[in-house]
């Protein structure tokens, strides 16, 4: 193993946006049971400092691959394809805005119900994305287009992490 | 007599190589220190055969301390000196304190951390729970008969960095090596997993003395991964007294209390909790200083409304837990119950209606966090026997992250991130020719830094001067199993470095720490030596007890000039384990055995008699059942 390979070299996995999700969780574990400071409880200090930075390496590369926003986020970087601070299509932040009043306004009126449905919502089209976006980057290799679609993917990331927020505000 | 030393096959005869390792559950009410024995995670009992040490220290003019039942026991009619829960109090501020006019105990405000005064001088909470470990630590020394490579100490997975910090500085005092500290919920479902072979998602309900924590773990062959832990570091048992302490003083209409009336009611309150736990009711009686008589009634259904509120409380937790995990309350297999606080009916009932199926229960509430830490510290101390092949994954609980321009959080580690982790970031400078930054570490997913937890504030110096946004400083945490943050800062064109290891926000330097260490030393010669006193002590009563039954049962087999002696020997005994001269002690013990060695002989005698016509009876018993067996064959 190297300390230095990129995530994907690390786990033994093919340098691609689809991905096993399975058999990375299993070479993760796999990894952990030899490199968990758990391990080096023990031993000498060298070691655990050793076995620290080990556990904490493969924790990010995992963290990082698992996430399909992070894997694609990642790729692009592993690319040398800057993604770019262009500003997303204005039909697009159209959308965006009529999601939040969506999620204002059931926030203010407190219902949780539709909050829920927003997130399912939200979470079903975000998952389309991710099809999409395996297309451009495996398929078609069309880094550009790609980098959009994560573009836009990050917002509704961000609108996720919201409406869970405001779940959790009406559960108070 | 020769002994066999006998070793079972794989396994080294060397004695020397068992490391011994402890797992300690520090708890609000009560804390246990548990060990691996032959393969078997036990909790070790004190002289009188007690698991459970009362988290309650009471502190004593001349500078010494009692702990656990001794301090229980006084804590009525001492309330000011006698400390009980300071776990509420590790890590935090008199502000953070809940109901604090309510409690009996003289507090000041000081750089970060509250401390108390007593008769003993002004204490901190890392010194009160150093005096509750070094209690435990002894115990298990004593038990398993020597020093202790390490112990692994458990706290709420819901504690924040300032109340780890300081539990790891409890144990430097209270000189206890720290092998890792473990979250109590994640020690719970390692004592569940092992015993019951578990895969699957499991939920840990985790309602102790004054903490919650939920947490939400995957159990696949040997490894427990938590996938999302919540939670409320003060909501707990506790409070759930007060409520039944509030109407007390409703009910009853009772005017304002004296500390030693308040201090026994909240007493009378715990009382009522425990007994509704097998009643539907329990009887609330208590003749105040005053002498005001409080007679009332409370039942099960009164008692389940003014905890209502108290409940729904650690259901939101749970309900965000799972959707941190991304699951649904369908997905999870069990529920394993652990904490004291969660014997109580309505507890168990609200669980169960939200998980929709019936929580487990098969582990003993109180002792199954402190078993599951003896486990994982057995493994720790390198004493991994073939099959131990089991690892825990666990998680930070609260997000970490930096304060930047307009009193704002960014965060830099997301709650719920696997521990160990790292993460950087990169910041500049706002204004031409900076050459100092100040870097502010927060705690909490707040936007705002005031309604975040303060960690630790330092600064950057020796930036050389550069026009703004030029400089590039990249701040990197680090959290590591101990779920312990560490930061570093570096500016990058420069090389110019300042890191910190988290911890001064809460205000104990590690000099503060060493002189706490020296003080704990200072009485440690006159604490062997008390300690050896009291354990004379305690065997001086078990011997008298035992004679006093032997004389009950066989007093027949003495004649009366042999009875008189051992009689006079008992009164002897009974003197010398009032003074403090513990030489007397063990020489008035040595007398009562001689003079009543005849004695068990005789008794043994008569034992064994009777043992053998017992036996023949049962023989004649089993010859019948043989032969039955054979005639119907």
């Amino acid at each position: 193993m190297d300390f230095n390979a990129d995530h994907f070299s690390l786990f033994e996995l093919p340098r691609t946006f689809r991905l096993d999700a399975a058999l990375l969780e299993r070479r993760y574990l796999q990894m952990q049971l030899l490199v968990h400071p758990d391990r080096f409880a023990s031993a000498g200090d060298a070691e655990q400092r050793l076995s620290l930075q080990w556990a904490t390496r493969v924790n990010e590369g995992y963290q990082t691959l698992k996430k399909p926003l992070l894997r694609a986020k990642y790729l692009l970087r592993l690319a040398a394809h800057d993604l770019g601070s262009e500003n997303v299509p204005a039909d697009f932040l159209v959308e965006q805005m009529e999601w939040r009043e969506a999620v204002e306004e059931a926030r203010a009126a407190g219902q949780h119900h539709e909050l829920e449905h927003l997130h399912h919502r939200l979470k079903r089209d975000i998952v389309e994305r991710h099809e999409e976006l395996a297309l451009l980057l495996d398929d078609q290799h069309d880094l550009g287009q790609a980098a959009d679609r994560v573009r836009r993917l990050m917002f509704l990331d961000k609108l996720l992490v919201e409406i869970d927020e405001a779940i959790a505000e009406c559960e108070e | 007599m020769a002994l066999l030393q006998i070793a079972e096959p794989g396994d080294s005869a060397a004695p020397h190589q068992h490391r011994l390792a402890v797992g300690i559950d520090l708890g609000t009410t009560n804390s246990l220190v548990a060990t691996v024995r032959s393969g078997l995670a036990v909790a070790l009992s004190d002289e009188l055969g007690r698991p459970l040490l009362p988290s309650v220290v009471r502190y004593l003019a001349d500078g010494r301390c009692e702990v656990g039942y001794e301090a229980q026991a006084r804590q009525a009619v001492d309330p000011r000196n006698t400390i009980a829960s300071v776990k509420r109090f590790m890590g935090r501020g008199l502000a953070d304190i809940a109901h604090r006019e309510a409690l009996p105990y003289v507090f000041q405000d000081g750089c970060g951390m509250l401390r108390l005064h007593t008769a003993a001088g002004l204490k901190s909470p890392v010194e009160v729970s150093a005096d509750i470990l070094r209690t435990l630590r002894q115990r298990a020394e004593a038990s398993l008969g020597g020093p202790l490579v390490g112990a692994v100490i458990t706290v709420p997975a819901y504690f924040d960095d300032a109340q780890r910090q300081a539990t790891k500085d409890a144990a430097r005092v209270a000189g206890l090596p720290v092998l890792r500290l473990l979250n109590e919920p994640t020690a719970a479902a390692i004592a569940y997993g092992l015993d019951n072979a578990a895969e699957g998602v499991y939920a840990v309900y985790d309602l102790g003395g004054g903490t919650f924590d939920i947490s939400i773990l995957k159990l696949s062959r040997g490894i427990f991964e938590v996938l999302s832990t919540g939670g409320d570091s003060a909501l707990g048992g506790d409070d759930f007294d007060q409520r039944i302490f509030c109407w007390i003083l409703e009910t009853a209409k009772l005017k304002p209390l004296s500390v030693e009336d308040a201090s026994m009611l909240l007493t009378r309150a715990r009382e009522a909790k425990e007994y509704l736990t097998f009643h539907g009711a329990a009887p609330v009686t208590a003749r105040l200083n005053s002498g005001e008589v409080v007679d009332l009634t409370l039942t099960t259904e009164t008692f389940a409304e003014i905890t209502q509120t108290l409940v729904a409380k650690t259901i939101q937790p749970v309900k965000k837990a799972l959707r941190d995990a991304g699951l649904s309350v369908s997905e999870v297999k069990g529920v394993v119950m652990v904490g004291g606080a969660t014997r109580m009916p309505q507890v168990q009932r609200a669980v169960g209606e939200f998980f929709r199926q019936e929580p487990l229960n098969n582990l003993d509430p109180d002792k199954v966090v402190a078993i599951g830490a003896a486990t994982q510290a057995n493994l720790l101390a390198g004493n991994r026997a073939a099959g131990d092949d089991w690892l825990l994954l666990d998680v930070i609980p609260l997000s970490l992250g930096l304060e930047t321009m307009g009193g704002l959080v960014e965060k830099i580690i997301p709650r719920n991130a696997t521990i160990p982790t790292a993460r950087a970031q990169e910041f500049t400078t706002f204004r031409d020719g900076q050459t100092a930054l100040a870097v502010h570490v927060v705690q909490g997913e707040r936007e705002l830094v005031s309604d975040c937890r303060s960690l630790a504030r330092f600064e950057l110096r020796g930036i050389p001067p550069m026009v703004a946004g030029a400089a590039r400083i990249r701040v990197t945490f680090q959290v590591d199993a101990d779920g312990l943050l560490a930061v570093a800062a570096k500016e990058q064109t420069s090389g110019v470095e300042a890191s910190i290891v988290v911890k001064p926000s809460y205000g104990l330097s590690d000099d503060e720490i060493a002189g706490m260490l020296k003080d704990s030393l200072a009485h440690v010669r006159d604490d062997a030596l008390r300690r050896a006193l009291k354990e004379s002590q305690v065997e001086a009563q078990r011997l008298i007890e035992a004679v006093r039954s032997a004389l009950k049962a066989d007093g027949d087999l003495l004649a009366a000039d042999e009875m008189a002696r051992v009689e006079n020997g008992i009164i002897r005994l009974q003197n010398a384990t009032l003074g403090d001269n513990r030489r007397q002690i063990v020489l008035a013990m040595d007398d009562l055995e001689a003079e009543t060695k005849d004695f068990a002989a005789r008794r043994m005698d008569k034992s064994i008699r009777r043992a053998f016509a017992g036996r023949h009876i049962s023989e004649l018993d089993s010859e019948a059942a043989v032969a039955t067996t054979g005639e119907v064959a």
